[in-house]
């Protein structure tokens, strides 16, 4: 049967599975839209198309599914770029399509036409233009597939509108042939046995775990390593999860702003086992300076990441589900009970901490926050000192319970992406842990949240300050707080989440935090919680920009 | 250390700024590039001529190898490749220094193209040392004009870098 191209597409998306896409309509995408409005895909009408990519990112992250989302030409294709730059940096399956200008118009600079493959290029895992029908049904299936495999990415789809109004016969292919592109699981078997043997020969060994281990769903194989083998556990701001940090092998995050007992577990340590983590600068602090003692185990499946910062003894490139199962079957246990003693003694001197007085602190929020939820809830977050506060003090115990911005770090990321996560795993408790900065940065969400009934709960850690920024500010810019002071120019967040038809709540005291979070789960809306925090709270422990990661503010000079 | 890499790629729109932009992001140098079509339709083949050390090296061939496009990646080792690069070149001469560079071209096997009272346009292919004395050659007489191609590379000995038309295919 002849199709249009709008309808390849869309019969394309139910090929894959898609049952949700986000997105915003506009001049060229008028036949897609035309389709999806009797087609059972559900379509969640964002009000920024901004919103709509972290709606899918969050999504995808939620359910380890690939995000759809949808924007017309030029600006709205433009508007997606942050969303999927932000996936880009954090390794998430997305695919985004953009309509565009008639082909014949395309490099006339017509009307709302941008060169969004141009622009998306270095952002995306892979692009398309398509320039001829022929092409579409093939490209669909290659861009889930290049989005979904690997080290998944996003992947865009240029659809110009003529296309979509040409007919053609749909066959939809079986499976994809791509000579450029076969990427590779299997670990190499000399290299975990060699990985094998230096866990076994080790003394002080850690396990340094990121994002790598959600995406590949090697959790379980993970506890196994460490927990088999006596091996404390570290984990990356995206891998948070992927260990659960009630155990006691849980050493919490590391990193500029990890606990002091990660941070010099690393620096003591003789054998570095990286899963799934790259490395990135917030980790590792000065390179140089970076873990001196120890010897280096990377598995990735991604050879870019291999010796790209820090350098690696045993790479070994590949899934890290199926290598850690390899390993866990090879290695022999070594005797760390030392180390884990010397640990025990920095975790006792150095434990995460903030006072506990009877004011409003942000930190005890997000303890309230654990309590009231026991681990089981998704926390979503901006970025900022929301976020970093957010990694310290709730206690992840599953993987896909963490959903934040970690490698492009996008303030207003949070909250479309909490909306995304509800959309997919919609029987969780789904928050947005904000900042009032973040918070205003995607706050027109409010509508697309309470109109398609998504009831995610935002917490607002409302200090009327840019508060990281501020942070850095006091301690190294002298103090001079410039353009970081929001007091007296934010909305009234209360009032601002009843006009959207959200509850509205203020929080002042430390003592009514419990109940209103209570509420505020029980509540079957959007709830906006604005807790009154104190001002200058600052995250600690901190690596100054530049230092080795045991040089702490607030965590103890080793 | 320069470095020869050559590059398939699929024969597709776009995939030359895939690569140049691989470059310029990640503050990669580019001392040459070329490109062009192989006895393969659906594939191109460029030669880039890069240079860093040996860590930036093995980014950028990784880097290479992860696009999509790019279907595989070799680095010429030392000994193992010829190279060679076309030049135009044009050359101001006068009644008194025509003879001296007319000798000049001559001498480096370089061809002429085109000879004018004051001008003379010269061709010349070769690796990059022959290229680099017939420039310093014509240099003092005044040049007016260098275009070049980049260097181009095939590797030494029977193998084939595409793994195409084996050479007992046709014996």
């Amino acid at each position: 049967m002849k199709m249009t191209g709008a309808k390849i597409l869309i019969e394309s998306l139910k090929k894959e599975g898609v049952e949700v896409i986000f997105g915003y309509p506009g001049g060229v995408v008028l036949p897609l839209f035309d389709e999806l409005y009797d087609v059972p895909i559900r379509f969640i009408l964002v009000r920024h198309e901004q919103g709509a990519a972290h709606a899918a990112d969050g999504y995808a992250r939620a359910t380890g599914k690939v995000g759809v989302c949808l924007a017309t030409s030029g600006p709205g294709a433009t508007n997606l770029v942050t969303g999927i730059a932000t996936a880009y940096m954090d390794s998430v399956p997305m695919v985004a399509i953009t309509g565009q200008v008639k082909t014949f118009l395309i490099g006339n600079d017509a009307f709302q036409e941008a060169d969004i493959t141009g622009i998306t290029r270095p952002i995306t895992k892979h692009n398309y233009l398509v320039e001829d029908i022929k092409d579409l049904a093939r490209i669909v299936k290659e861009a889930f597939h290049i989005a979904r495999t690997g080290r998944p990415g996003p992947v865009l789809i240029d659809l110009p509108v003529d296309i979509q109004q040409q007919e053609l016969e749909f066959h939809y292919p079986e499976k994809v042939d791509m000579r450029g592109y076969n990427p590779n699981y299997e670990g190499h078997p000399g290299q975990i046995k060699r990985a094998a043997k230096a866990i076994s020969d080790s003394k002080r060994p850690v396990i340094y775990a990121g994002g790598g281990v959600i995406i590949s769903e090697a959790s379980g194989e993970l506890i196994e390593l460490a927990k088999n083998n006596n091996i404390p556990v570290t984990l990356t701001l995206l891998g948070m999860g992927a260990f659960p940090q009630t155990d006691k092998l849980a050493l919490g995050m590391l990193g500029m702003h990890g606990t002091a007992y990660a941070n010099h577990a690393i620096m003591e340590s003789d054998l570095i086992i990286a899963v799934g983590a790259r490395f990135d600068d917030r980790v590792t602090g000065k390179v140089d300076a970076f873990a001196p003692h120890a010897k280096v185990i990377h598995i990735d499946i991604d050879p870019t990441s291999v010796s790209k910062s820090v350098d690696v003894d045993i790479p070994i490139v590949g899934d890290a589900k199926r290598i850690l199962k390899e390993l866990n079957a090879n290695v022999k246990k070594p005797d760390t009970a030392a180390w884990l003693e010397q640990i025990e003694g920095w975790k006792k001197k150095f434990p995460l901490k903030y006072k506990d007085d009877d004011k409003l602190r942000p930190q005890y929020v997000i303890e309230q926050i654990w309590e009231a939820t026991k681990g089981e809830a998704i926390i979503c977050t901006e970025v900022g000192q929301n976020q970093m506060w957010a990694a310290q003090f709730y206690k992840y115990i599953k993987p896909r319970s963490i959903i934040s911005s970690g490698g492009l770090g996008t303030m207003g990321y949070g909250f479309p992406a909490a909306i995304g996560a509800k959309v997919g795993k919609p029987d969780a408790i789904v928050f947005d842990v904000a900042g009032d900065g973040s918070i205003q940065m995607n706050i027109q969400e409010l509508a697309t949240a309470v109109s398609n009934k998504i009831p995610v709960k935002i917490a607002i850690l409302n200090n009327c300050y840019l508060g990281m920024v501020r942070q850095w500010q006091e301690l190294f810019y002298k103090k001079r707080y410039s353009y970081t002071c929001l007091k007296g120019s934010s909305p009234d967040f209360v009032k601002l989440a009843e006009s959207y038809g959200a509850v509205g709540m203020r929080i002042t005291k430390k003592a009514d935090v419990r109940a209103a979070l209570d509420k505020a789960i029980k509540t079957d809306n959007v709830v906006v919680m604005d807790f009154v925090i104190e001002r200058e709270e600052n995250v600690f422990p901190m690596v100054p920009a530049g230092q080795a990661i045991n040089q702490m503010i607030e965590g103890g000079l080793a | 250390m320069k470095h020869t890499i050559s590059v398939l790629v699929e024969n597709k729109f776009g995939v030359l700024a895939r690569i140049s932009g691989l470059f310029s992001a990640r503050g990669y140098n580019i001392d040459s590039l070329a490109v062009g079509m192989t006895e393969d339709p659906t594939v191109s083949r460029m030669t880039i001529v890069s240079e860093g050390d040996d860590k930036t090296l093995e980014q950028i061939k990784k880097q290479l190898n992860k696009l999509i496009d790019v279907i595989k990646v070799v680095d010429f080792k030392e000994g193992e490749f010829v190279d060679r690069e076309l030049i135009l070149l044009k050359v101001a001469v006068s009644s008194k220094t025509r003879k001296e560079v007319l000798e000049a071209i001559d001498s480096c096997g370089a061809k002429i193209v085109n000879a004018g009272s004051k001008t003379i346009s010269v061709e010349a292919a070769g690796d990059q040392n022959a290229i680099k004395s017939l420039i310093e050659l014509l240099r003092p007489f005044g040049l007016m004009e260098v275009v070049r191609t980049g260097r181009i590379a095939l590797e030494i000995g029977d193998k084939a870098l595409s793994g195409q038309g084996k050479p007992e295919a046709n014996e």
